[in-house]
């Protein structure tokens, strides 16, 4: 009795540590709901081996005032690991012009993140626990940004669907420990593995957040001297059903496989950023 | 340049440019063959009590325009950023130039930043050890932007990076004091007099501004592991604020000063902790004996942050200095003055939340010594209108038993202040 205690024991924390064991014993749902939200996030969050885009936020409130962000960013995905790293170059609005950022995302801890504020040349640690927190006082979340954690909600698939004249699968995905929200209803497209459309209830079960990707486009890039494309979402929405506030997001000037280097995020670019890349 | 000529100067220059805003301004900035930003800021801040070494209840009363000219080259970045103000606190206009400097790399390895810029190091949070380049007090203690707690140092800054150290070296070939408290604006405990004194004993230094002979070296060394900053540094140069006092000659000085220190910073547990140490060698009193000049000390500092809650952060740091030599400053402490402690102890704590989609910062930041027995505490409101237009309305308040220690000796300038500003 004891043995099979312990054996149980060491089974579940088998589990816990390696999770693709874990999917084998899942319903099937189950399996193909972790398979498509690991292919989105893939194609949504990691296309390309790196990324530069010019991005426009507006924040826009119910009565219709809006507020802007204007930035551009650089994105490097660490080829030996899941680890990503962004830099940020805010031009607007004025009172944060020429503010950097810097973000080093591990999948399975708490990133690491710096702020410069070049008017006092000071660096800053930024000591932010809580990935739900909002971007830059938009709707969107850090994790919105930069991905969430995959293993952090239970994916189930729940059925196909069209959204417009595009195929998709629909994702139930219930984070595994308390957030914001309570379940995440989400339409991927079944070619590209973009989200299409994305619905957050909250805590009283209802409908709180929607996110759609408002535009697909293909960007051409070179992968290993071969001519690729990466669909990418250039315009989305986040709307807060419940304010009525809504913050949209237009990519422009994007492009793959640039060649940024790891060593670009640092201190020093922080203090002084790389003309060539936000140019 | 605080002359009737430069009153004219900048009232032609907030002309100019306030012509230029009712003109299609966007247009005109748009076609410039460099960046121009900048702000257009107007503030005010009274004394809530009375302070007879003062003679204005106003502590603060400007119109500010910072003009920021900025220039990337495939070569170099240039920058000009500098302020025009008329002050009704102190009846004087004046021109404040922040940064004219030039930034390139000679080599891969090497940045070089040259002329006059704003220099910032250390990890405490208004709290200084190992960052012995120019602060701005007065701006500090009555309500203006953060901004100008740090002042202007002509200086030229090489840092050198490798994949293992970094290596930043700042030469400052005349001493850049500090904006010190000089009694003009703001009252203070003067030692000498034994009381607190304002306008009718403001403080002239024997300066110090010999080229090359009165220069300042720092220097720090820093590289990150696994997403944690560790940093030694050198300083040498001079006390930043006058705290020395030459008997002949009946003046404050600024007595020479090394610093050596260390400082680390990174994630801790579910926040972000931070270490910094510096041993404070004076190196014209090293015996402790020089009643006129501070002694030596070692200074330390630890603190922690972490987001409380979305959009609520907190902050708090602990933070000490140890006079060394302290039997030798008792013993030769010239009679019937205040002893300072051994040991001064200060404790802070930040709170900042964020409303309205991060437009409303409500942010309380207090010092507290258990040791000196006085607190200076500044709550701040500040609303961004909109894009270009924000507001704030704070104070700097001031608490203290005694009148010599370090935040009690301001409690007659405790103020109010309340700011508008303009972006483009």
């Amino acid at each position: 009795m004891k043995a099979l205690y312990w054996f149980s024991f060491a089974l579940s924390f088998g589990l816990l540590a390696t999770p693709v064991q874990g999917e084998k014993s899942l319903p099937e749902p189950r399996k193909a709901g972790i398979e498509i939200m690991e292919k989105s996030q893939q194609a949504f969050y990691y296309a390309g081996a790196d990324m530069k885009a010019d991005i426009k936020m507006e924040l826009i409130t119910a009565d219709g005032k809006k507020r802007i962000r204007v930035l551009t960013m650089l994105r490097w995905n660490d080829p030996k690991s899941k680890d990503q790293k962004y830099f940020l170059y805010f031009r607007e609005p004025a009172d944060v012009r020429g503010m950097t950022f810097m973000v080093w995302k591990y999948p399975l801890k708490e990133s690491d993140r710096w702020i410069y504020v070049p008017a006092i040349d000071l660096v800053r640690r930024i000591a932010a626990r809580d990935a739900r927190s909002s971007f830059v006082g938009s709707d969107f979340t850090y994790e919105d940004v930069s991905g969430r954690n995959i293993a952090a909600d239970a994916h189930t698939l729940l059925r196909e669907e069209k959204i417009e004249d595009r195929d998709c699968y629909v994702v139930e995905s219930v984070p595994k420990e308390p957030a914001d929200y309570v379940k995440r209803i989400s339409w991927i497209d079944k070619t590209a593995f973009l989200p299409l459309k994305e619905e957050y209830y909250d805590v009283q079960k209802e409908l709180a957040r929607v996110f759609t990707a408002d535009k697909i486009e293909d960007v051409a890039a070179t992968e290993s001297r071969e001519r690729k494309s990466y669909p990418t979402a250039t315009r989305r929405t986040m709307k807060n059903l419940k304010a009525g506030h809504r913050t949209e997001v237009t990519y422009t000037s994007v492009l793959y496989n640039v060649g940024l280097q790891d060593n670009l995020f640092t201190e020093r670019y922080l203090r002084n950023p790389p003309e060539r890349w936000i140019k | 340049m605080r002359s009737f000529a430069s009153r004219g100067v900048i009232v032609i220059i907030l002309g100019i440019f306030l012509m230029l805003l009712m003109g299609n301004t966007p247009i005109a900035i748009a076609q410039l063959p460099f960046e121009l930003h900048g702000f257009l800021d107007a503030r005010g801040g009274l004394r809530t009590q009375d302070d007879p070494h003062e003679s204005k209840t106003a502590t603060l009363g400007e119109t500010r325009l910072q003009l920021h000219l900025f220039k990337a080259l495939d070569w170099a970045k240039f920058r000009i950023k500098s302020d025009f103000l008329y002050d009704g606190a102190v009846e004087g206009a004046d021109v404040d130039l922040r940064e004219a400097n030039v930034l390139f790399t000679p080599f891969e390895f090497m940045d070089l930043k040259v002329g006059r810029q704003i220099l910032t190091w250390g990890t405490g949070d208004y709290l200084f050890i190992n960052d012995l380049f120019p602060k701005d007090y007065n701006s500090f203690f009555i309500g203006r932007d953060d901004e100008y707690l740090k002042a202007p140092s002509n200086a030229l800054k090489a840092s050198f990076y490798t994949t293992t150290i970094n290596l930043d070296f700042v030469y400052t070939p005349r001493f850049n004091p500090d904006r010190f408290i000089d009694g003009e604006r703001l009252s203070y405990f003067n030692p000498q007099l034994g009381r607190l004194a304002g306008q009718d004993a403001a403080i002239s230094p024997l300066k110090r501004d010999g080229w090359f002979e009165d220069s300042e070296i720092a220097l720090r060394l820093s590289r990150d592991i696994k997403g944690y900053g560790l940093a030694l540094y050198g300083y040498n140069g001079f006390r930043k604020s006058p705290e020395g006092y030459d008997p002949k000659a009946g003046k404050p000085t600024f007595p020479r000063l090394s610093v050596y220190g260390l400082s680390v910073r990174g994630k801790v547990w579910e926040g972000i902790g931070n270490f910094e140490m510096g041993y404070y060698d004076s190196r014209d009193d090293r015996s402790g004996e020089d009643p006129f000049i501070p002694n030596s000390q070692f200074r330390l500092l630890a603190g922690y942050e972490q987001e409380l809650a979305i959009d609520f952060t907190g902050g708090v740091q602990y933070y000490l200095e140890q006079m060394l030599d302290y039997g030798a400053y008792k013993r030769t402490l010239p009679r019937g003055s205040h002893a300072a402690d051994e040991f001064r102890h200060v404790i802070t704590l930040r709170l900042t939340k964020l409303l309205m989609y991060q437009s409303l910062k409500l942010s309380l930041f207090t010092f507290y010594s258990p040791s000196d027995q006085d607190v200076y505490t500044r709550p701040n409101i500040h609303y961004r209108i909109s894009d270009h237009w924000s507001g704030e309305v704070g104070a700097n308040i001031f608490i203290g038993e005694k009148d010599h220690t370090f935040f009690g000796q301001f409690k007659d300038d405790t103020n109010i202040y309340l700011g508008l500003r303009w972006s483009f």
